[in-house]
């Protein structure tokens, strides 16, 4: 989004915005059950079905289970709120799917969903699903957000029903290279990636910030995603003697890894972006763990107003920690009904129109969308790993003054429809103009 | 110079793991002339156990050594039931079926292991408590822990000790016979269901041991280790000659030796354009050479064709 | 003869009536994804197929096959998607990506001829990971696959420039993309469908079972084993070269992730349960293990809450624990398939009988 040229963006944008006006009429709405009349007193109900799709099976099976009940979450606060939306009482279903993250999977999983009537999708967890079967949501008019898939090439496609709610891989890969450079001064940098779109992704776009702050990269080495053992690459990185080892990849691997630096008597700490930011780290790692650096997309949960109550209510509902990207699918999900809300419609054309507008307190960041429908301005907080427990560092980026202006509002418990209900009048006006002067900002 | 050593014994050590699990490939290949495709899940079965154990007592007062020893001896009885359970349901039905038969078996047997492993155990990864010592030694300027010397030690000592058993013993007088003909074998007065199953006994509480020596030395274990870790230990196998016992110790060392030396220094001898990334290529690479020059593996015998 | 014949022709006719009408009954019955399923399931059969010549006609087992999948999956990547500027008809791209499939297919069948049984196997294996990783890897220094990050907005299939991703409307009737990719990978099935069947019964047909039956024998007999093996690898690659581009048009995304190990056991356990080398039961295995796990899917959560009022297993964890056990039990039972060639029928039972 750094290289896209001023005119090209204007362009965009404002083209957005005509398709974003004029997409309300053209599909035929699909379920009439959408469009209730106003209601008389006996407010009839409504089932609004929103789906989400991630690995159920498979070595990321813990991940997806736990973004299925981050959404899970969102949406029977929502029930229990007993939200009236279009003039009728809506009660949320949420349609887990497995998708394997495979991607053709991927696209059938959609499928299911687009013919399950779905009036939303949050999810896929991993890019390689999620960008096929995001050409099946965009025909279908269908909106989707990602919490997880990182991939830049996702919302590059230029589906107008495609967001996110995390920063993507060349946001975060650049704000760590920065930070490894300038603030952890690091001049020698070792790189390892595990050959996935994740990780290499992040990989290469710290690769490219932190030799544009000055470093040194002394060593470019690659594992899998399903490894165990890194004596061999890492006796190499130790032979460099670099300052910092960066890891694009997962916890499962960056926890054995960090035991396995200390074994070889490596001094150097490791820093890496979110797939390594979990308390699993910590298990996995032992006392190794002490002092590596990890990134996080948006605000740590314990700033945040809601963070620390969706932190309770998620362990007291599936008695289980969180795994990882859970409050980012607690967020996209309340995203979806936030804008539904504002629209006052379920109906997909109608409320799609909401969500570029959109500007919802999360757990994890203040949401909003840029003119791609990836998150503005994503916040990136980074944390060092101090006697078993990530410590926050700082949080860059992120203009918006989110953790300031809800944290005004006390205690507030997870999502209530207040902020936003009253946020939203705002919007609409200030949107249109607000949209075209974005990408200036962002030069 | 101590990055070289320390690179041997890397391979070493990862080539001692994949002889451990190699070793049950081969003693089953040796003498049922099947490729147990399942003994990698019966590897994680095994760690997964021992981890358990060990979990349980990991806050006792009891040395970590006696506790992962402890956690040994319980996975062992469990994964020879599950071998000899598998043997009796999925291959000994089969045996005078043609040799695809059996493998599709393995191939199923396999995926509910893993899933029962994954019911039973959960999605999540496991982590080894931090119990044994994390003492080693430095050889020069090289780093070994006491662990790993146990894993090479280990898969020495048993591989001699199956060495020992198959030719010096009754048992493996038997195990050899079935091997040779079990038909004839049988003839002779050699049960050879017995033999057989106890192949499978045998070779299954190699996998306990080698999936907690696995699970101790990397500190993690879950649902999903057995597949690759078997795929591995496989092609040691064959590399060496499958059915060959010191050829199995062989083929796993060698094949350590290529991907820790392969991903230690093929990229500056290729100026980066190969690196890490090809580390599995390597090994494959290798198998494929070997066996087409030499089609029964480094030490395999020259077999007449029973397929 | 005459009724016989109009018999057979009536059949015919019958079921292609039923074969054109499907998606449009299981579209509107069951709804879209199942058509998609459905065209999961054909491409799955045209690989099944295709390893059906290798493994079934032949004997060689190959556990790799799902490599040259990807080279035709990659092929049609390369050539028809922004990723190097390029966008070639899929007439010009399919039959180049079958190809350059056979081409690999002789690259893999030449060092190996000499391989058999176990060995083959595990050298197929591994033919199938390098190739893999090198697709995964080759976007440095040089970049050729895109790496990991997969290859997307790959051009539709477009036939006459009509583009299958959208819906068309032909007098009034509405074929959605899932439907016009249904008859695309139908007429591609029946074509492999024919080609196999007039291979079963040449000359090379004839000599691969001789191979398969007994290599020696068949050399005693004038077979150039060399040769007709290396035909087998490289018409059952092909194959999996032409579905390999389809995949990649029907997707408009490839990535490495698509063609790893697991995929290869799935086409060999279609060709096996199904009955090697007969060709009806491997169309069968085909269809049956690509839709049985959805069936699975949709029909496991109903039942166990209906059962035990609540979901004891995933349906995922179900899904995968029956496929295994389904696995074991058809070749515990039926070991020469579920529809067995007839010939092959007998020699297990000659088998059973020593």
């Amino acid at each position: 989004m750094r290289f896209t040229a001023k005119t090209t963006s204007l362009a965009v944008a404002s083209a957005l915005i005509v398709f974003g006006c004029g997409k309300e009429a053209p599909p035929p709405p699909p379920p009439p059950k959408a469009e209730q009349p106003p209601a008389p007193p006996p407010k009839p109900t409504l089932t609004v079905k929103i789906g989400h799709s991630s690995p159920l099976t498979g070595p990321q099976a813990h991940l997806g289970k736990d973004n299925e009940n981050g959404a899970r979450l969102a949406i029977e606060e929502a029930n229990a709120k007993k939200l009236g939306i279009g003039g009728a009482m809506v009660t949320f279903e949420l349609l887990g799917e497995d998708d394997q993250a495979d991607p053709k999977q991927g696209t059938t999983v959609a499928q299911k969903l687009i013919d399950a009537k779905v009036n939303g999708v949050v999810g896929h967890l991993n890019s390689g699903t999620t960008i096929p079967a995001s050409k099946l949501y965009s025909d279908a008019g269908i909106p989707q957000i990602s919490p997880s898939a990182t991939n830049p090439k996702y919302t590059q496609q230029g589906f107008k029903t495609a967001f996110r709610v995390m920063a993507n891989d060349e946001q975060q890969g650049k704000v760590l290279g920065d930070y490894a450079t300038k603030q952890l001064a690091g001049k020698k940098i070792a790189i390892v990636d595990d050959r996935t779109a994740y990780g290499q992704g992040v990989a290469d776009e710290f690769e490219k910030a932190a030799k544009a702050g000055g470093a040194n990269i002394v060593a470019r080495e690659f594992t899998n995603d399903k490894a165990t053992d890194f004596a061999a690459i890492l006796t190499k990185i130790k032979s460099k003697k670099p300052d910092l080892v960066m890891y694009g990849g997962m916890d499962a691997q960056a926890g054995p890894m960090a035991q396995q630096l200390k074994k070889l008597g490596v001094k150097s700490k490791m820093i890496f972006a979110d797939g390594g930011c979990t308390t699993e780290f910590h298990k996995l790692a032992g006392d190794a763990a002490e002092g590596h650096y990890c990134s996080l997309p948006g605000y740590p949960l314990d700033k945040m107003p809601g963070g620390k109550v969706f932190m309770e209510k998620y362990k007291a509902k599936f008695n289980v920690d969180i795994q990882l990207y859970a409050p980012y699918a607690y967020d996209a999900a309340n995203v979806m009904i936030d804008a539904m809300q504002r629209a006052n419609s379920v109906e997909p054309a109608k409320y799609l129109a909401e969500l570029p507008k959109t500007a919802f307190d999360g757990v994890t960041a203040r949401i909003t969308f840029d003119e791609r429908g990836d998150v503005k301005d994503g916040a990136i907080t980074l944390y060092q790993a101090k006697g078993g427990k990530w410590e926050t560092l700082e949080t860059v980026g992120g203009a918006a003054p989110a953790p300031a202006q809800p944290a005004a509002m006390g205690g507030m418990s997870g999502m209530t429809a207040t902020p936003t209900a009253a946020a939203a009048p705002a919007v609409p006006a200030v949107a249109p103009a607000a949209a075209p002067t974005t990408p200036a900002e962002k030069k | 110079m101590d990055t070289f050593i320390q690179q041997i014994i890397n391979g070493l050590v990862l080539g001692s793991i994949y002889a451990l699990v190699a070793l049950g490939y081969t003693m089953v290949y040796g003498i049922l002339g099947l490729i147990n495709f399942a003994h990698g899940e019966v590897v994680m079965i095994g760690a997964l156990t021992a981890l358990t154990v060990i979990k349980l007592l990991a806050n006792s007062d009891l040395p970590g050594t006696l506790v992962v020893l402890i956690g040994l001896l319980a996975a062992v009885p469990v994964c020879m039931a599950l071998g000899f359970a598998i043997e009796r349901i999925a291959y000994r039905p089969l045996r005078l079926a043609p040799r695809l038969a059996p493998l599709i078996t393995a191939i199923g047997v396999s995926i509910v292991l893993q899933q029962l492993a994954m019911i039973f155990w959960g999605r999540n990864y496991h982590a080894f408590p931090p119990i044994l010592p994390t003492s080693g030694r430095d050889i020069g300027g090289a780093h070994i822990t006491d662990v790993q010397i146990v894993i090479v030690l280990l898969a020495v000592a048993i591989m001699a000790g199956l060495m020992l058993l198959v030719n010096r013993t009754r048992l493996g007088r038997a195990m050899r016979a079935t091997a040779e003909n079990p038909q004839i074998a049988g003839l002779m007065g050699v049960n050879i269901n017995v033999i057989i199953s106890a192949t499978f006994l045998i070779g299954s509480a190699l996998a306990a041991v080698a999936g907690t020596m696995v699970s101790a030395n990397y500190a993690i274990a879950h649902y999903h280790m057995g597949f690759i870790l078997g795929l591995k230990a496989f092609t040691a196998a064959v590399l060496g000659g499958i059915g060959n016992l010191p050829g199995a110790m062989l083929g796993g060392v060698l094949l350590g030796l290529i991907e820790s030396l392969g991903a230690g220094y093929i990229g500056d001898l290729t100026g980066g354009f190969l690196g890490s990334h090809y580390q599995d290529v390597f090994a494959f690479f290798v198998l494929i050479l070997v066996l087409v020059f030499r089609p029964s593996g480094l030490m395999g015998e020259k077999v007449a064709e029973r397929a | 003869m005459i009724t016989d014949r109009r018999k057979a022709l009536m059949g015919m006719v019958l079921i292609g009536v039923a074969l054109a009408l499907l998606p449009f009954l299981v579209g509107k019955g069951l709804g879209n994804s199942w058509v998609r399923v459905l065209d999961f399931a054909l491409l799955y059969v045209m690989l099944a197929l295709g390893l059906n010549i290798v493994v079934g006609f032949a004997g060689l087992l190959d556990l790799g096959y799902i490599a040259f999948y990807a080279v035709g999956a990659y092929l049609y990547a390369l050539l028809a998607s922004p990723h190097f500027g390029l966008h070639w008809p899929v007439w010009a791209v399919l039959p180049l990506g079958a190809l350059v499939a056979g081409l690999f297919g002789v690259l893999l069948g030449a060092p190996t001829l000499r391989l058999r049984g176990d060995y083959l196997a595990i050298v197929t294996l591994g033919f199938g990971e390098i190739v893999r990783i090198f697709i995964n890897n080759l976007n440095a220094p040089v970049n050729i696959t895109n790496g990991p990050q997969g290859i997307s907005q790959i051009d539709p299939v477009r036939i006459a420039g009509v583009p299958l991703s959208k819906t068309l409307e032909v007098f009034g009737i509405g074929f959605p993309s899932v439907y016009l990719y249904y008859y695309l990978f139908l007429a591609l099935t029946l074509l492999i469908v024919f080609v196999s069947i007039r291979l079963e019964d040449s000359r090379i047909g004839r000599a691969w079972v001789a191979i398969r039956e007994d290599e020696i024998a068949a050399k005693a007999c004038g077979i150039d084993t060399r040769n007709v093996k290396l035909l087998a690898f490289a018409m059952g690659a092909t194959f999996g070269g032409v579905a390999g581009g389809l995949f990649a048009g029907f997707q408009e995304f490839v990535s490495p992730e698509s063609f790893g190990l697991m995929e290869s056991i799935m086409v060999l356990c279609m060709v096996v349960l199904g009955g090697m080398g007969h060709i009806p039961g491997v169309i069968l295995g085909g269809l049956l293990l690509a839709i049985l796990p959805e069936a699975l899917r949709h029909g496991a959560v109903p039942m166990q809450q209906a059962a035990f009022g609540r979901v004891l297993l995933d349906p995922e964890s179900l899904r995968m624990l029956l496929f295994g056990l389904a696995l074991i039990a058809v070749m515990l039972y039926r070991p020469a398939g579920l529809w067995p060639e007839a010939r092959r029928k007998r020699e297990f039972l000659a088998e059973k009988a020593k």
